[in-house]
């Protein structure tokens, strides 16, 4: 002990400045592998049987129906400003004929998956990450292992298999609800007949449109339960280490979902 | 050490043979070596923050050895992942220091947990085996629908200790069984332990710092300081062990080799 403690001593005194860089670039790398590890092990185990299924309903329900208030109350504000915007946008080159088709599209498209994976990171990747990270510091999940029962089986797969199956069914949900909005907005305010309005929104809406923004959804969801599983599964020390395995659970989702979100977009529609 | 002789009736129960660990320049586990022969009660005594805790976890396979050699039934086990690590823990129960309950779960399936999700035994067995085992540690029935949170400490650790049980372990590790409860209800707990490991025919490695818990539940006991094993002997010697250090832990004193080589080590 201490040898090791002189030997520390000694490296502070020359302020060795590669040490520092060494030292940043070997943690760096340290959890790039931790993370690869985990995300290799976390689907291995979502795609493999034997499944939870009482833990995957569970984690439905909580990410799907709980998240539906949010998601829609989100997506409905978005729908109704978004109408409101492009018309008096269009209105400088007497374009308002397009406010049905811009609500909808941008919706689908963007909106939809983007505000609702970022509302949805806020709930569940939070609550994941807290909840997973308060039993690893009580030891609930070493007691898991003690019983022959698989962390990563009973705890990540349930979540990862939730977030990817609920969060393009919330997306679907909120497009419908943000169109309806701009529809609202549309008929009410901006004086648009509602059968032209509702044709409108039909007549250029492609499929790939909404499929796109299913598929990133999903990405999403999977991005969200994966961050919120990973902070808490290696969060330590007591009630500070969960609090800042939250707080990195819920940035690190929402900075991945605007940097994906970029890359799926253009892997569809850059030409 | 090649060829693991797993049908050798004489091998013990758990064989450590120079174990170390380190976490980065502090050297936890310096050359642990251990023999706890079938039935055997062992206790590990020592300071908090002398690696009780990491030795427990090594041998559970929580973390895993630098090297050195971890036997359960004469078979080698560290390095064990998977299925093949499930099926030695299979044979552990173990005691958590909070009692690590899911506070997500009823206590009943808290206790029945290892059965149902480890055995796929079925729900109704469970958790008639799970009422033996609460009526086992003298908890109620009723207490088997509540959830962890409702729970006091010393319930709480009886739970742990069904839980522990349930799947009759032939091992079992117990973490500091007596921390944090009032000096009758330790001994509530350490009663229990003795009666229920005598029960089961379990062997028993406990780790404590509790001198009152470590003579009641243990056959043997040994020292573990600065990373080694210093003093391994029977129970009621360890009060004239003849070793300085043993004689300040079981004492109690401020004085004596251990604070002042922490305080050489400081200075």
């Amino acid at each position: 002990m201490g040898g090791e403690r002189g030997r520390g001593r000694k490296g502070q005194d020359g302020v060795n400045f590669l040490a520092i860089v060494g030292r940043v670039f070997l943690a760096f790398v340290l959890q790039v592998g931790r993370f690869s590890i985990f995300t290799g092990r976390a689907v291995s185990h979502m795609v493999r049987p034997p499944f939870y299924p009482r833990l995957i309903a569970r984690q439905m329900v909580e990410i799907g129906y709980y998240s539906l208030p949010v998601v829609g109350l989100t997506t409905l504000f978005s729908g109704m400003v978004l109408a409101l915007q492009s018309h008096t946008g269009f209105a400088r080159f007497s374009a308002e004929g397009a406010v049905a088709t811009v609500v909808v599209i941008s919706l689908t498209r963007e909106l939809g998956p983007v505000l609702a994976g970022l509302m949805v990171a806020g709930r569940i990747g939070a609550a994941m990450a807290a909840e997973i990270g308060t039993m690893r510091v009580t030891e609930q999940i070493d007691a898991l292992s003690t019983l022959s029962t698989n962390p990563f089986k009973y705890l990540v797969a349930p979540r990862l298999i939730a977030g990817v199956t609920m969060l393009p069914l919330l997306v679907l949900v909120g497009d419908i609800i943000g169109v309806f909005g701009g529809y609202v907005i549309g008929t009410t305010k901006l004086g648009f007949n509602p059968a032209t309005y509702i044709a409108r929104t039909a007549e250029f809406l492609q499929v790939l449109d909404v499929v796109s923004g299913l598929i990133k959804a999903a990405v999403f969801g999977f991005v969200i339960a994966l961050m919120g599983c990973y902070h808490g599964y290696h969060s330590r020390g007591g009630a500070q280490g969960v609090g800042a395995a939250t707080t990195n659970a819920v940035v690190s989702a929402s900075i991945l979902i605007l940097i994906l979100n970029y890359m799926i977009t253009e892997l569809f529609f850059a030409q | 050490m090649n060829g693991p002789n797993a049908s050798d009736p004489d091998a013990p129960k758990l064989r450590l043979r120079d174990v170390r660990k380190r976490f980065g320049a502090n050297v936890v586990l310096d050359g642990i070596g251990l023999d706890i022969a079938a039935g055997e009660s062992m206790v590990v005594i020592g300071g908090s923050g002398t690696g009780k805790s990491v030795l427990l976890k090594c041998v559970l396979g929580l973390l895993r050895p630098d090297s050195g050699s971890i036997e359960v039934d004469g078979a080698e086990t560290v390095g064990l992942t998977g299925r093949a690590r499930d099926r030695v823990n299979a044979h552990i129960g173990m005691l958590f220091q909070g009692a690590a309950l899911f506070d997500s779960l009823p206590v009943w399936e808290n206790v029945a947990f290892g059965l149902i999700q480890g055995r796929q035994t079925s729900r109704f067995a469970a958790r008639a085996r799970a009422m033996d085992c609460l009526d086992q540690v003298g908890l109620r029935r009723r207490v088997a629908d509540l959830y962890p949170a409702e729970l006091s400490g010393g319930m709480q650790k009886r739970v742990g200790l069904a839980r522990a049980i349930a799947a009759q372990p032939d091992i079992v590790f117990f973490d500091e069984p007596t921390t944090g409860l009032d000096p009758i209800m330790a001994d509530v707990i350490n009663d229990l332990i003795v009666a229920t490991t005598k029960e089961l025919g379990a062997t028993a490695l406990s780790i404590t710092h509790d001198m009152a818990s470590a003579t009641k539940i243990g056959d043997r006991i040994a020292m573990l300081y600065k990373g080694r094993l210093i003093w391994v002997g029977a129970a009621k010697e360890v009060f004239d062990s003849g070793n300085a250090h043993v004689d300040q832990f079981v004492h109690g004193r401020a004085d004596g080799p251990i604070t002042e080589e922490a305080e050489a080590q400081a200075g």
